[in-house]
């Protein structure tokens, strides 16, 4: 992606196996005087500390530490890929990033003479050496900015003038790519003097992957929860988490507010039920999306009650009774765990008839929140101990 | 007097057209709204019929609307992908109010619109991805149940829409001066400071319900606002307790980031501004329920 914007990078590419590693090592590593960078692929901060960094001087070196940093494990992300990388003579290691400033609702550049260490860790501990610039999101970083940004960092004139331009390069990633953020840790300088961004970090909004076909193919399938990959193949809202209780609700403030109520109320009970996921089914509430979300978290084997928690606002009850009764006939055997439905707002008597009338032997109705909270967290607790 | 909208609010719909545009416009002239014209360049100089015997005539612009009606609000269902171009034509036309329902919009647009809507100093924007807002009885901009509530002197603002109907169902035997919903994303154009500001200069508003979520720091800085200048009343409420760091949970900008942005630190720092903030949705409608009937209501 940086190659892409014309962003000054060192030659690498990536090897799955110690074999391709060598490989890559011995067509890269002339370049550099044999020496290459072997460094772990993974989504996430802190793999120099873990290991996951190292430097080869020869092929057979490059094919060793291969071998050593895949498959290792870095914050619970397990090392698939290797990339490596030409080697640098590094005389100096700076840091950038523009992100995006939510409380300001702009964007910020951060650049700093003080690369390669963790750059939160700078931001608290020596915050006058990290230069913080506001960028507007309709001008950018142009070649103003840019002299502003690096005279802000506080570097010399002739280091400052080689580096400017690199800037305006990674604002092109940032604004093209529709990045949130676009770090790079460390920016170098070499001993010959040129400027090279050796390790970014790229965040990309999914709200505009539409512009972007080719960003599906960054993303790691693999790495993904088998229930949330198979929430987001059917457009569900879900994140997985480690408790007892399922919780489907509409919108994503009252479900988050959800987890909360289901998280107290559960510590009345033995065990201490915790809600098993987030999910939100949206304004709509339909049989069949009710049917989606309930296979889902009937699918999670940790789940012991189901917490359906519904607001009319837009949607009326009746049309989210009808989908919870529809959905468990679609299910049938298959639905095997007690639910707990609380509906409130528009057309709730109607609601609450039609699942009275439908008579499920697993659906109980609870009038509030809390009382269908308590409820939930008392079956899973039951369920459990 | 309301926050924003009132009965004097002359109100178009850009994307009136679409469906989601048609059905919330229908719900919108039957809760009393003045709705004076639609925007869609492909069918400029057409009516649209609503039930009711309401037709309402569909402009090329919004200049062109505002023009023909005196409109001072525009309410935007256009889709995510034409949505910057719709509200930047709104801010061209230097509309008062640009309420933006849509949701899924790219942060990129919003914060070039955002920015726009700033040099020109002229257009109060609410949203993206927000429900709008209501001032019950007199006018309701977006798609907040109009039933939920009726007119009261409690001020209410979110980020989150169905926690907005949730709040005013509990409270309803009060009613409310003004909800704002003012969206979830990481961008928005009216904050909880803009709309406690306005509260607090409101006659009609006694008491203050601010309902934030995990995610940024908006609450912090809103606490900070209110111990400085909201002398009125503040019942507040955080979603997100139990929120596992690092996810998004639904809205693009609920995600907790290290220690910052959480449930926890919000509350904190809300209670150290005198806000009191409850547990759960009803716990906090409680707290305000004290609030009104200690002011006689």
């Amino acid at each position: 992606m940086f190659e892409k914007h014309g962003v000054p990078v060192l030659a690498g590419a990536t090897a799955t196996t110690p074999a391709q590693a060598r490989e890559a090592a011995e067509a890269i590593g002339p370049k550099s005087g044999g020496v290459t960078v072997v460094k772990a692929q993974v989504k996430t901060g802190g793999r120099g500390k873990a290991g996951g960094v190292k430097v080869a001087k020869s092929a057979d070196e490059a094919e060793e530490f291969a071998e050593a940093i895949l498959g290792m494990d870095i914050k619970g992300h397990t090392v698939g890929t290797v990339m490596i990388a030409q080697g640098a003579r590094i005389a100096e290691e700076y840091y950038f990033s523009v992100l995006l400033d939510r409380a300001n609702r702009t964007y910020l550049a951060m650049c700093s003479k003080e690369g390669g260490m963790e750059i939160e860790q700078l931001a608290v501990e020596r915050p006058e050496a990290l230069a913080r610039i506001a960028v507007d999101p309709n001008t950018g970083i142009d070649a103003a900015k840019a002299a502003e940004i690096v005279e802000a960092a506080g570097f010399d004139a002739e280091t400052g003038a080689k580096i400017a331009p690199v800037l305006e390069k990674l604002w092109a990633v940032y604004r093209d790519e529709d990045a949130t953020l676009v770090e790079v840790n460390p920016l170098v300088k070499t001993e010959d003097g040129d400027i090279v961004a050796l390790d970014g970090k790229v965040t990309l909004d999914a709200n505009a992957d539409f512009r972007h076909p080719d960003h599906e193919a960054l993303e790691d399938k693999d790495a993904a929860d088998p229930l949330e990959a198979a929430a987001k193949e059917k457009g569900l809202n879900y994140v997985k988490l480690d408790g007892s209780v399922g919780i489907i609700g509409n919108g994503a403030g009252l479900v988050m507010s959800t987890l909360d109520v289901v998280a107290y109320a559960g510590e009345e009970f033995a065990g201490s039920p915790k809600p098993a996921n987030f999910l939100d089914i949206g304004g709509g509430a339909s049989a069949e999306v009710m049917a989606n979300g309930l296979h889902i978290i009937l699918g999670d084997e940790q789940v012991k009650s189901v917490f359906v928690n519904v607001f009319g606002g837009i949607t009326s009850c009746d049309a989210v009774a009808n989908g919870i009764v529809g959905a468990l006939n679609a299910l049938g055997d298959e639905a095997t765990k007690p639910l707990v439905v609380r509906l409130d707002g528009n057309n709730v008597e109607e609601g609450r008839r039609i699942l009275a009338e439908a008579n499920h032997p697993l659906v109980s109705i609870e009038e509030t929140m809390d009382g269908a909270a308590r409820k939930a967290a008392e079956l899973a607790s039951a369920a459990t101990n | 007097m309301a926050i924003f909208l009132d009965e004097n609010s002359k109100v178009i719909v850009q994307g009136m057209t679409g469906s989601e545009g048609m059905k919330h416009t229908q719900r919108m002239l039957a809760s009393g709204t003045s709705i004076v014209g639609g925007v869609n360049p492909r069918k400029a100089g057409t009516t649209v019929e609503f039930d009711g015997g309401v037709s309402v005539p569909v402009y090329g612009t919004v200049a062109e609307a505002i023009e023909a009606t005196g409109a001072n609000v525009s309410v935007i269902f256009v889709p995510p992908a034409f949505a910057k171009s719709a509200v930047v034509e709104a801010i061209d036309a230097a509309i008062p109010l640009a309420v933006v329902i849509t949701e899924g919009i790219a942060v990129k647009d919003s914060a070039e619109f955002y920015a726009y809507s700033k040099d020109k100093g002229t257009t109060r924007i609410v949203g993206p991805n927000c429900p709008g807002l209501i001032s019950p009885g007199k006018s309701n901009a977006g798609i907040i149940p109009a039933n939920i509530a009726g007119p009261g002197r409690i001020g209410l603002v979110s980020k989150s829409g169905t926690l907005t109907y949730q709040m005013m169902y509990e409270l309803r035997e009060f009613g409310f001066s003004s909800a704002v919903g003012i969206g979830g994303d990481p961008i928005i154009g009216t904050t909880h400071i803009d709309c406690l500001e306005a509260f607090e200069n409101d006659p009609d508003t006694d008491a203050i319900v601010m309902i934030g979520e995990i995610g940024g720091d908006a609450e912090e800085r809103a606490a900070a606002y209110i111990k400085e200048h909201v002398t009125k009343p503040v019942v507040g409420y955080v979603a997100g307790f139990t929120a596992p760091e690092g996810k998004t949970m639904g809205h693009a900008g609920a995600i907790v980031s290290g220690s910052a942005g959480t449930a926890a630190a919000k509350q904190e720092a809300l209670e150290a501004a005198g806000v009191k903030v409850g547990k759960t949705p009803s716990a906090t409608a409680d707290l305000m329920r004290e609030i009104m009937r200690g002011l006689g209501a």
